[in-house]
């Protein structure tokens, strides 16, 4: 494998990651709360939808859009989430942003399902809407990142592959060790990937305007190490700026 | 028929608009000044090495500044 399909792998397994495990939280409080079937079943059927977004979407792509307007239009998209995963990571890292607490969600959204009416001993439609609307809206990221990073490099199995690989081994993990997903370094893993993604798309954007590299794919390195040390360097400028009081959320 | 796709569509849109702008849109500006900066300045060799990366980095310090003073 090249570098780049190591930087694909590791960015989308991340991003995946970190998606999934938020997914989770709310599939998990959603079984504890409607039962499992129906909060499976919910998962299993948006996993299904986003699978058929990334066929739908990515195929196309690579078959028929021309390959530097399809390089500039990803990394657009790649530098934009990226940028904003970078910024939240730092605001977390420094306090300025509550952290994201699973556990405080999960307990918060077993109440509010408890509340919501009799649990349908079959298959329950709050529990299986519910369990779908967490796994489809925290995947929706995953998809645009793994069309996106697939389809430049015409590496759209990889990536699946890859997103495929963290949801089995986040989801695997969560039946083990339910309710303790807080334990999970979220933000560590957001920083990570979000100088990923921002370096993919830097790199991406420059590639199909036809800016040409020193180093050629060997550049993403320089990039990363950019990203990474103005994150170093960020998180403790802005923690020394007077941190406003952050409690955790969701 | 026509309500209910529009109304999907509208859904979509603003759910992709959440994942790419959200409560920064000024990212998302940023990264089509970053685009607009890579194709002024690709004829050129040096230059658009050390700019196109400098106008990223530069875009996120000044949000995460604004979001420091309590931005969104």
């Amino acid at each position: 494998m090249t570098a780049s399909s190591w930087f694909l792998v590791l960015a989308v397994f991340g991003a995946s990651a970190v998606e999934m495990v938020e997914a989770l939280t709310i599939v998990l409080a959603a079984g504890t709360a409607r039962g499992w079937r129906s909060a499976l079943e919910g998962a299993a059927a948006a996993a299904a939808v986003l699978a058929a977004l990334v066929l739908a979407v990515g195929v196309p792509l690579i078959r028929y859009v021309p390959i530097d307007a399809l390089r500039v239009v990803v990394g657009a998209l790649l530098l934009s989430l990226g940028l904003n995963w970078l910024r939240k990571a730092w605001l977390r890292a420094s306090g300025h942003k509550a952290i994201h607490d699973e556990d405080l969600i999960y307990a918060a959204t077993v109440a509010e399902l408890a509340g919501d009416g009799p649990v349908r001993p079959r298959r329950d439609a709050v529990g299986f809407a519910v369990a779908f609307k967490g796994v489809f809206l925290e995947g929706t990221e995953v998809v645009l990142i793994v069309i996106s990073l697939g389809a430049s490099q015409g590496k759209l199995g990889l990536a699946s592959a890859a997103a495929l690989a963290a949801a089995v081994l986040v989801f695997g993990v969560g039946a083990l060790v339910a309710r303790q997903l807080s334990t999970v370094p979220e933000n560590t893993i957001k920083l990570t990937v979000g100088v990923m993604l921002s370096s993919f798309g830097v790199f991406w954007i420059g590639e199909g305007a036809g800016v040409h590299w020193p180093g050629s794919d060997l550049f993403l390195l320089a990039l990363v190490a950019l990203f990474a040390g103005l994150s170093a360097i960020a998180i403790p400028w802005l923690r020394r700026s007077s941190p406003a009081p952050a409690t955790a959320v969701g | 028929m026509t309500a209910v796709l529009a109304r999907g569509l509208r859904a979509f849109g603003r759910l992709w608009w959440e994942c790419l702008g959200g409560d920064t849109p000024e990212l998302c500006v940023a990264t089509l000044v970053v685009v607009g900066v890579a194709f002024a300045l690709a004829p050129l060799h040096v230059l658009p090495i050390i700019v196109v990366p400098a106008v990223a980095v530069l875009a996120l310090v000044v949000s995460a500044a604004r979001g420091r003073r309590g931005a969104p």
